[in-house]
């Protein structure tokens, strides 16, 4: 039910309430973005059908390089 | 776009668990979090490092009661076209089930999301069309952005969404099962944000984190529950920021707001947990189900309810019970053929447990 995959915004309708996501699989996919703000390229997590967050690729990125420097620091203890 | 599959890291965080020499219970509240446990192995994994992880009440189909489902056959039973997420129409009502009800010749159809049935109460002006509106945050939004949007008279929702807090509240009140931490669902948080959570650490001082769905996410969210404890703090940390803001998302919680207010609600293995529901405000009570179809439910909402003989989903829903415990599981109880919910979800423990051991 929470279940929520990520997608690309290929393309946003007129009235700024659909998008057609691109799940990188050769699936595209209309969805509801009037839950968040958002630009064509961008990336969104989707659930039952409605865009919910939009991603940021730097900051998940980011977060293997966090968790990295976590561990470490506890070595260091 | 997100692989987070990073073995030595995964090694390196299980050897850090694995040094810390401890014997501790968590619990998490979302079928993905048990799906990413158990399909990568990773329960037995933490069991052996001294943490047992346990899913508690993290599943909207297991813990919608026997009375919603006999609301939702009788909406069918009485004509109306009946739409639902797929997982729901499986799950046995006293007698039926919507898809025996469906295999009888009532309208019954699953959808994808709640615009589906919206659409199909445009192509069909002439039936009444109603949405069963299950789900935990992460979907009640979409059912507010629908209502807010107004749509077609013939369509309404039987409201069965729940929030999360209040359930974990009363599972740490409860006091029947002895937690050291919680695994925040990080779906549930990205609308909610991580601030909900924080008066379980100050009031009980419950350690917890906000974890994602990769297996690293899981395991960092569990290294970062043993490292509060080993430091005797207790806050609410979040793992998922990637996703995860601290506010939330704040256009569906403005959503929320506007559409639903909170209210008492039993979850099934539970009794009422108070506030722990969403009904529509009463300037919307046009789309509610429950008022606009009073005469079909009345009966249903003067008769009592009892669990299926020898289930054990409401255990299983308090934590306090593995599926393997239950004697009904993968013997009376399959997904073929369930008893409980917990078999049939894709979300629910047992259907998970006996998915991935039955490969």
């Amino acid at each position: 039910m929470c279940l929520a995959i990520p997608g690309k915004i290929i393309g946003i309708d007129e009235k700024n309430e659909h998008a057609i996501i691109d799940y990188g699989d050769g699936t595209k996919r209309k969805a509801n973005i009037s839950l968040v703000d958002v630009k064509k390229g961008q990336y969104v997590l989707v659930h039952a059908g409605f865009a919910i967050e939009v991603l940021n690729e730097k900051e998940a990125k980011e977060t293997l390089d966090l968790f990295r420097e976590m561990l470490s620091v506890e070595d260091d203890d | 776009m997100f692989s987070l599959k990073d073995k030595k890291l995964a090694d390196k965080i299980v050897n850090d668990i694995k040094k810390s020499d401890i014997k501790l219970k968590f619990m998490h509240v979302c079928g993905t979090h048990q799906d990413t446990l158990v399909k990568h192995g990773l329960d037995a994994l933490l069991k052996k490092c001294g943490v047992e992880i346990v899913q508690g009440p993290g599943c909207p189909v297991c813990v919608t009661t026997a009375r919603e489902i006999e609301e939702m056959l009788n909406l069918a039973r009485t004509g109306k076209i009946v739409t639902s997420f797929g997982d729901m129409i499986d799950v046995p009502g006293e007698e039926h089930s919507l898809r025996s009800m469906k295999e009888e010749g009532y309208d019954v159809r699953t959808v994808y999301g709640i615009e589906d049935a919206v659409k199909i109460a445009q192509n069909h002006p002439e039936k009444e069309v109603v949405f069963i509106a299950i789900g935990f945050e992460t979907t009640a939004p979409t059912t507010a952005s629908v209502i807010l949007n107004k749509p077609p008279k013939n369509f309404s929702i039987l409201c069965c969404h729940r929030i999360i807090p209040p359930a974990l509240k009363a599972i740490v009140e409860m006091g029947e099962i002895k937690l050291n931490g919680l695994i925040e669902p990080g779906h549930v948080s990205t609308i909610i944000g991580i601030k909900p959570y924080e008066f379980l650490s100050k009031k009980y001082k419950v350690p917890q984190v906000v974890a994602g769905f990769e297996p690293i996410d899981v395991l960092m969210g569990v290294w970062m529950l043993v490292k509060q404890i080993k430091t005797g703090k207790a806050f609410v940390e979040n793992e998922y920021s990637r996703v995860v803001h601290p506010n939330g998302n704040i256009k569906a919680k403005k959503a929320l707001n506007d559409i639903f207010e909170p209210c008492d609600i039993t979850w099934r293995g539970f009794s009422v947990i108070e506030k722990s529901g969403l009904r529509l405000k009463s300037k919307f009570e046009e789309y509610d189900a429950r008022k606009r179809f009073n005469d079909d439910l009345v009966e249903i909402h003067l008769k009592e309810f009892h669990e299926p003989e020898g289930c054990m989903c409401g255990e299983l829903l308090r934590g306090l019970v593995t599926p393997f415990e239950c004697p009904l599981f993968g013997q009376a109880c399959t997904p073929e053929s369930p008893i409980g919910p917990c078999m049939v979800s894709i979300e629910g423990s047992c259907n998970i447990g006996y998915r991935y051991s039955s490969k």
